[in-house]
């Protein structure tokens, strides 16, 4: 029996760059890992932390939130608030020393569809080598 | 330098006299402050519009039965108060009330906010049936000789923010050693020296802060470090967390008493944090075990992502929780790096932004590579 760890990741997508950009990176046939699990939302604003959270409390090894480059926002200005948003949570892990690495924010724009496999790739590398998330498999949590 | 009056009284009665002259000569048609309720020493907040009530007032007990700062925002949840009422705070009650005000949860205009430079509360749990009035004067005691209680809250025995923000008035308490024979009232706002034109005692000019002041505040950043750094040898990483959480029966009580915490439909109080047959079932799967009451830890942590920005460390939550867990102590110490970071003191100023509903566009360049 294959006992490699498989890491599952759980990828947040704005709708209108990340997304896209997955999507174009998909039909252009480039090769990404397929231990992530997308989840489109419209903005990359739109996740409260509740939402990473839980993630990494019930089964993802690592959360990534991926959103428009700062200043070409649909909404304008959304992903600034992400941005900040971001790193309240991040220092908060960080404080509390449970591994604020599994949690990563990109910026991959519609056009960028090689930055995509690039960023999941590289991520999904980082968190396998990591290994299973001890939040998320522990039944004391 | 600000303007001040002194009264020739100790320091309970002046803030009496204050109190009932405002009340008297109709410049307020109410104070808010603690009402005592017993000969025991039981207290509650309460709203004085009658001035021979006031004897029944104790604006200086050393106790917070609740954060007044989250009465208020009761208050004035639709706008301010028709009539102008005066109340007397502690300075982190202030501080909870001015983050309501900038989450529109609350209004400041026709509220005279009267502080003191605080020497903390002590925990609600010591109030319970003993007599307080031996405590009451080894309370003052401390407070004169600006030694730190270790009976008192641990919140308070770390607190370096002890000198009042956007306080009308402030009472001169800490480190003042003769004030069982007068009082200085400190009028830092307009306000706060239009409604204090006649009351009684005489006019000075003063220096609140420097010398004594410096000297506590020395001696609390002390307590605060050693605090903190026992904090760090136990509490950190998982392992810590699960142990310290471990008691927690869920109660939310916690949530509940923060005043920062002022959702009326908190996602931990709603039915998607319960669990069904069927979320059960996965859990097992997942985790091999299943842990009730569920999802303590993150309840712990989303509140945390949620308010330790704004937290100014009350002590409310460590108080009302059941199983003592050091609830207060874990978001002051997780909260003091994150204000840090966006140099945010919670209730500093009515204009600074809460940080995670603003922006600037140039920060955290590093992320999101």
């Amino acid at each position: 029996m294959d006992t490699e760890f498989k890491p599952n990741i759980v990828g947040f997508l704005c709708n209108w760059c990340s997304y896209a950009g997955a999507d174009l990176a998909g039909s252009s046939k480039m090769e990404i890992e397929p231990s992530l699990s997308v989840i489109r939302v419209m903005c990359s604003s739109r996740i409260n932390s509740n939402l990473v959270l839980s993630s990494l409390l019930w089964g993802a090894d690592g959360v990534l939130v991926a959103g428009c480059h700062p200043g070409d926002c649909h909404y304008e200005r959304g992903n600034y608030y992400a941005r900040r948003r971001f790193a309240l949570l991040k220092k908060i892990l960080e404080v509390l020393d449970l591994e604020p690495d599994r949690l990563q924010l990109s910026w991959i724009s519609a056009s960028e569809g090689k930055r995509y496999s690039e960023v999941v790739n590289t991520f999904a590398e980082h968190i396998s080598q990591a290994g299973p998330n001890s939040l998320a498999h522990n039944p004391k949590v | 330098m600000s303007d001040a009056i002194k009264i020739n009284k100790g320091i309970e009665e002046a803030v009496q006299d204050l109190l009932k002259s405002l009340l008297e000569k109709d410049k307020i048609k109410g104070v808010f402050t603690l009402r005592k309720m017993d000969d025991l020493g039981a207290v509650a907040y309460s709203l004085f519009t009658n001035a021979d009530e006031l004897k029944n007032a104790l604006p200086l007990y050393p106790f917070m039965p609740v954060n007044a700062g989250k009465v208020l925002s009761d208050f004035t949840l639709q706008g301010a108060t028709q009539e102008p009422v005066a109340a007397v705070l502690r300075p982190c009650e202030i501080r909870a009330f001015i983050e309501l005000v900038k989450r529109t949860q609350g209004d400041l205009e026709n509220i005279l906010l009267i502080s003191s430079t605080c020497g903390g509360v002590y925990p609600l749990k010591i109030l319970k049936g003993n007599d307080q009035k031996s405590r009451q004067a080894q309370y003052w005691e401390s407070v004169k000789k600006e030694d730190i209680d270790p009976e008192l809250r641990e919140t308070c025995r770390m607190c370096e923010d002890f000198i009042p923000h956007n306080a009308d008035m402030v009472i001169a308490a800490a480190g003042i050693e003769d004030m069982d024979t007068q009082c200085t009232i400190y009028l830092n706002t307009q306000k706060g020296k239009e409604f204090a034109s006649d009351v009684p005692g005489s006019k000075t000019s003063e220096e609140l802060e420097g010398g004594k002041i410096e000297e506590l505040k020395t001696k609390r950043q002390e307590q605060k470090a050693k605090i903190f750094e026992q904090f760090e040898k136990e509490q950190m990483g998982l392992k810590s967390l699960v142990k310290m959480f471990a008691p927690c029966l869920g109660c939310h009580g916690c949530s509940h008493v923060c005043p920062i915490c002022y959702c009326t439909l908190c996602e931990f109080d709603s039915k998607t944090c319960e669990y069904r047959p069927t979320s059960i079932e996965s859990e097992l799967k997942l985790k091999g075990g299943l842990k009730v009451p569920p999802g303590n830890i993150y309840f712990h942590l989303g509140r945390m992502s949620h308010m330790a920005v704004s937290c100014v460390s009350c002590g409310m939550c460590s108080d009302v929780c059941p199983v003592n867990i050091p609830v207060a102590t874990v978001f002051s110490r997780v909260g003091a790096p994150l204000q840090e970071v966006f140099e945010y003191i919670p209730g500093r100023d009515l204009e600074e932004a809460v940080p995670s509903g603003t922006y600037k566009e140039q920060e955290f360049m590093e992320s999101g590579k």
